[in-house]
């Protein structure tokens, strides 16, 4: 197995979620494609682990879990409350603050 | 060799189309499906790279919590179950764009960077040589790494703290 294998197939899955999070309206889809580029950079160390034969990467993709569960809770209560309030959870809507 | 590169092969066909259609569907709960298939690529993958522990956290955290959590936001905004038009915003072909740059310009940094460097499977993660990964992962967390381990613990729960306070209705 070469390194770059790995690398490469997360580099593009970071991509897809990138042009997810451009690109849509509905705002639990932007927090889906911000999972996958989270996801997306785990694998990146836990690759990493393994060529420098360092347990650190496993345990950094452990707290990158930790955080993006945290992450997830807090994006899913904003998006709740936007949709409470407004009826809908279209972000391109959302522009109070434009100047 | 040859069987893990195929089913990395494998693996990464389907990870890379699911990736592509969650992106592009209509149907949002369609969308949500099409995270899991990434999601359990992606812990197959961890599986490939002799990092089990992770992979078993992967299937419970993301697959068992995060995805609930977010069917759970797709039924609580009342999405429209089926087909919808309204998904995407006008800016498709520019965010198209910037995805393949990006992903044109990591690749030839990667590719410049470690070319065909293949994995030694011979080391002490791969081939177990240092004891069991996930005693050894264990053991890095609750030595080297217990300040952050603690300081992930307090962030959890002032995001649970924060989740709740956020979505109460008052």
């Amino acid at each position: 197995m070469m390194l770059n294998q790995f690398l490469i197939l997360s580099a593009f899955l970071f991509c897809t979620g990138a042009y997810g999070v451009l690109a849509r309206k509905n705002a639990v889809l932007v927090l889906m494609s911000i999972e996958l580029m989270i996801n997306a950079v785990n694998m990146n160390l836990i690759a990493f682990s393994l060529r420098n034969d360092n347990v650190a990467g496993q345990v950094f993709a452990l707290f990158a879990i930790a955080v993006a569960a945290a992450e997830v809770g807090v994006g899913l209560a904003i998006v709740l409350l936007i949709y409470r309030n407004r009826r809908n959870i279209d972000i391109s809507d959302i522009a109070e603050m434009k100047g | 060799m040859l069987a893990q590169n195929i089913i990395f092969g494998l693996l990464a066909i389907a990870m890379g189309g699911s990736a592509l259609k969650l992106v592009t569907t209509k149907n949002i709960v369609h969308a949500a499906l099409y995270l899991v298939v990434v999601l359990s690529g992606i812990a197959a993958q961890y599986i490939l790279l002799a990092a089990e522990f992770v992979a078993v956290v992967q299937v419970l955290v993301y697959i068992g919590a995060i995805m609930v959590l977010i069917l759970f936001g797709i039924m609580l905004t009342r999405a429209p179950i089926g087909k919808e038009q309204q998904l995407d915003n006008n800016q498709r072909a520019i965010s198209a764009i910037v995805a393949l740059f990006l992903f044109g310009g990591l690749s030839a940094m990667l590719w410049d960077a470690f070319g065909k460097e293949s994995l030694d499977l011979g080391n002490s993660i791969a081939s177990g040589s240092s004891g069991v990964n996930t005693a050894n992962v264990a053991d890095s967390i609750f030595s080297t790494y217990l300040i952050p381990f603690e300081v992930v613990s307090v962030l959890l729960l002032a995001a649970l703290v924060g989740a709740v306070v956020i979505a109460r209705r008052d």
